[in-house]
């Protein structure tokens, strides 16, 4: 394990799934930008991991400092890969930035024998408040970009994700929301207080 | 070099090398022979190659670079016909990306090549006389085969890395898919897994100037103490503006006269651009054999590691256990990034481990001979990582 130290920088979604992660498993990150949550699970909990990023730059820092890393995007690449070539497939905080999500998940579902999937909850009470207020999209530190801007093709709540679940016939073997001070909230507080209290929302997912 | 050297290879220094290569080389036995991929038995022969570095106790910090089309086993120390230095030097030495404090370097000259290794301008054990084009038609799994004699030699199970650019990422490929399990890790650069019909193009008009010039006297020139210096020439020449981009030749030349104010209207290089080809197909011609360049140019052509597997590329790699790291460069439109792609996709396919880097260089597929920081950041990244994997130790030997 990581000294405590060296865990606060890392953001809270990532140790959560490092958590989730079994020791010694395959993981494919789809989206892995500048491989921190790689290189956690690698530190961690010693994985077998590839990553797929967009960026360029980001690609060739991966693989300058060890990472299996390629230049690739989660739309377009991830057909190339065998059913069930890892344990884990993780998408973490990008699949409102691809063009098809539902797509994409289907694949993380085949690849992986779980997929993981972290994304920004558009249902947050802030976002809702800001939309209600100020009647424009909501800006924040979890949505920095202007709409014309912004990567974000297919934002959702977590009450839509719940439901794309059920159309691609997922299983949800665990869901945790965390909110704006980056805690986790109970599980015992229903769905609907989850959508509103929940600011991003880790779900780990299996085929049925 | 002596007088009767001289009297039995009349010429220069390169048709010595050719037959008496400076560098360290194993001559395997006929009882030995390799069997092609035309089926021929080639044997005796000879494989000449460099090494850098020393080799561990258990052998496994060994990395075979594998050479492009005109290249050499020099890769990182002088050239005897040349006098020019090792031509990866910015890649391959004690601190660099390829570090030879840390591993044990062989570079060997490919099979069929001119500076040592068994090829058209060796002399044939049977007739005594230079092979020719008697020398049978090889492949790049052929040079492969040929190598592996060599790591056999040097009592190598497993190779830490098989790297090489060009036709060498060919060879890496080559490696990769043929001796899976003696290949830890493998980093293709500017490298496609099939010659396309365009380079196949390009070949054919350097193998036809070659082949068009009297001195060529049929493939047999050496005897008749001749050489198509006029063709092999212009076939660099041709060649050479495919290992740039328009990009860097504009950049490097633009429409600069050559050493006059005005245009001469004649044909005399008045441009940069003429007399720096001009250059490079003469100075190419002192250090090169052009049978040489005929077969090798065809190895690349019959390339297709995927027709080689049911036309299924995937199907080379299925079972790897190597670590891959593939690169391509930006402006290379030799062996562009689209083909890279298809190798990564193939080795997607099969779970593989494989990094894919695109590096931006406006300087074409030279670029992977180029003082590239980004490659070399790649490559150093990749190895360092693979070396903690496999339990090398920082630095072996001594410094």
């Amino acid at each position: 394990m990581l000294a405590p130290n060296s865990l606060r920088q890392h953001r809270v979604d990532h140790l959560l799934i490092a958590q989730m992660v079994a020791h010694g498993s395959r993981v494919l990150d789809v989206g892995c930008g500048d491989g921190a949550l790689l290189q956690l699970l690698a530190d961690t909990k010693q994985v077998d991991g590839r990553g797929i990023e967009v960026s360029r730059e980001r690609v060739n820092a991966c693989v300058a400092r060890g990472l299996s890393v390629i230049q690739g995007d989660a739309d377009r690449d991830l057909d190339d890969y065998p059913d069930g070539a890892f344990d884990y497939a993780i998408l973490s905080l990008t699949i409102q930035a691809t063009r098809h999500p539902k797509t994409v998940l289907e694949h993380l579902l085949r690849i992986g024998r779980r997929a993981i999937v972290s994304f920004p909850n558009f249902g947050h009470w802030r976002v809702r408040s800001q939309l209600l207020l100020t009647g424009r999209m909501p800006v924040n530190e979890h949505l920095p970009d202007a709409w014309y801007v912004s990567p974000n093709a297919h934002l959702c709540t977590i009450k839509d994700f719940v439901d794309l679940c059920r159309v691609v016939d997922a299983r949800v073997e665990r869901a945790v929301a965390f909110n704006s001070w980056g805690r986790q909230l109970g599980t015992w507080i229903p769905l609907t207080a989850h959508n509103m209290l929940g600011e991003k929302a880790v779900f780990m997912l299996a085929r049925k | 070099m002596n007088t009767v050297d001289q009297r039995e290879f009349p010429g220069d220094a390169r048709v010595l090398e050719a037959n008496r290569p400076s560098s360290k080389y194993i001559d395997i036995p006929a009882s030995q022979a390799l069997r092609l991929d035309c089926d021929q038995l080639l044997g005796p022969f000879r494989i000449a190659y460099e090494t850098y570095g020393e080799l561990n106790a258990a052998k496994s910090n060994a990395i075979l670079v594998a050479h492009a089309l005109t290249g050499d086993q020099y890769v990182a120390s002088v050239n005897p016909v040349t006098g020019k230095s090792g031509w990866w030097e910015t890649m391959i030495g004690p601190g660099k990306p390829i570090d030879t404090n840390r591993f044990f370097v062989i570079c060997a000259n490919i099979l069929g090549g001119c500076m040592g290794s068994t090829g058209p301008a060796s002399i044939r054990p049977e007739t005594g006389k230079a092979w020719g084009l008697d020398f049978p038609v090889i492949t790049i799994g052929d040079m492969v085969d040929a190598q592996v004699r060599l790591i056999d030699h040097l009592g190598i199970d497993e190779l830490f890395s098989v790297i090489g650019g060009s036709m060498g990422g060919m060879q890496v490929l080559e490696w990769a898919s043929r001796y899976k399990e003696r290949v830890f890790t493998a980093v293709p650069i500017a490298a496609a897994a099939w010659h396309s019909s365009q380079n196949i193009a390009f070949h054919e008009v350097g193998r036809q100037a070659v082949m068009a010039d009297p001195d060529w006297c049929k493939g047999r020139y050496l005897e008749q103490g001749k050489e198509p210096r006029n063709g092999l020439a212009v076939a660099r020449m041709a060649a050479h503006i495919t290992y740039l981009s328009e990009e860097a030749l504009h950049r490097k030349f633009g429409r600069n006269l050559q050493d006059r104010a005005t245009k001469t209207f004649s044909f005399n290089a008045d441009f940069q651009v003429e007399s720096y080809l001009r250059h490079q197909g003469s100075t190419f011609v002192d250090r090169f054999d052009a049978n040489s360049y005929l077969y090798i140019t065809r190895a690349m052509d019959y390339f297709d590691l995927a027709a080689e597997h049911g036309d299924v590329l995937a199907n080379a790699f299925k079972g790897t256990r190597t670590r891959f790291c593939v690169v391509s460069f930006t402006s290379d439109w030799l062996y562009p990034t689209r083909e890279s792609r298809e190798i990564v996709q193939a080795l997607n396919a099969v779970a593989a481990n494989v990094s894919f880097v695109e590096i931006e260089s406006d300087k074409g597929h030279d670029a992977f001979l180029l003082d590239e920081p980004e490659l070399f950041a790649t490559v150093s990244g990749f190895l360092n990582a693979a070396a903690a994997k496999r339990g090398l130790s920082p630095v072996t030997g001594t410094r």
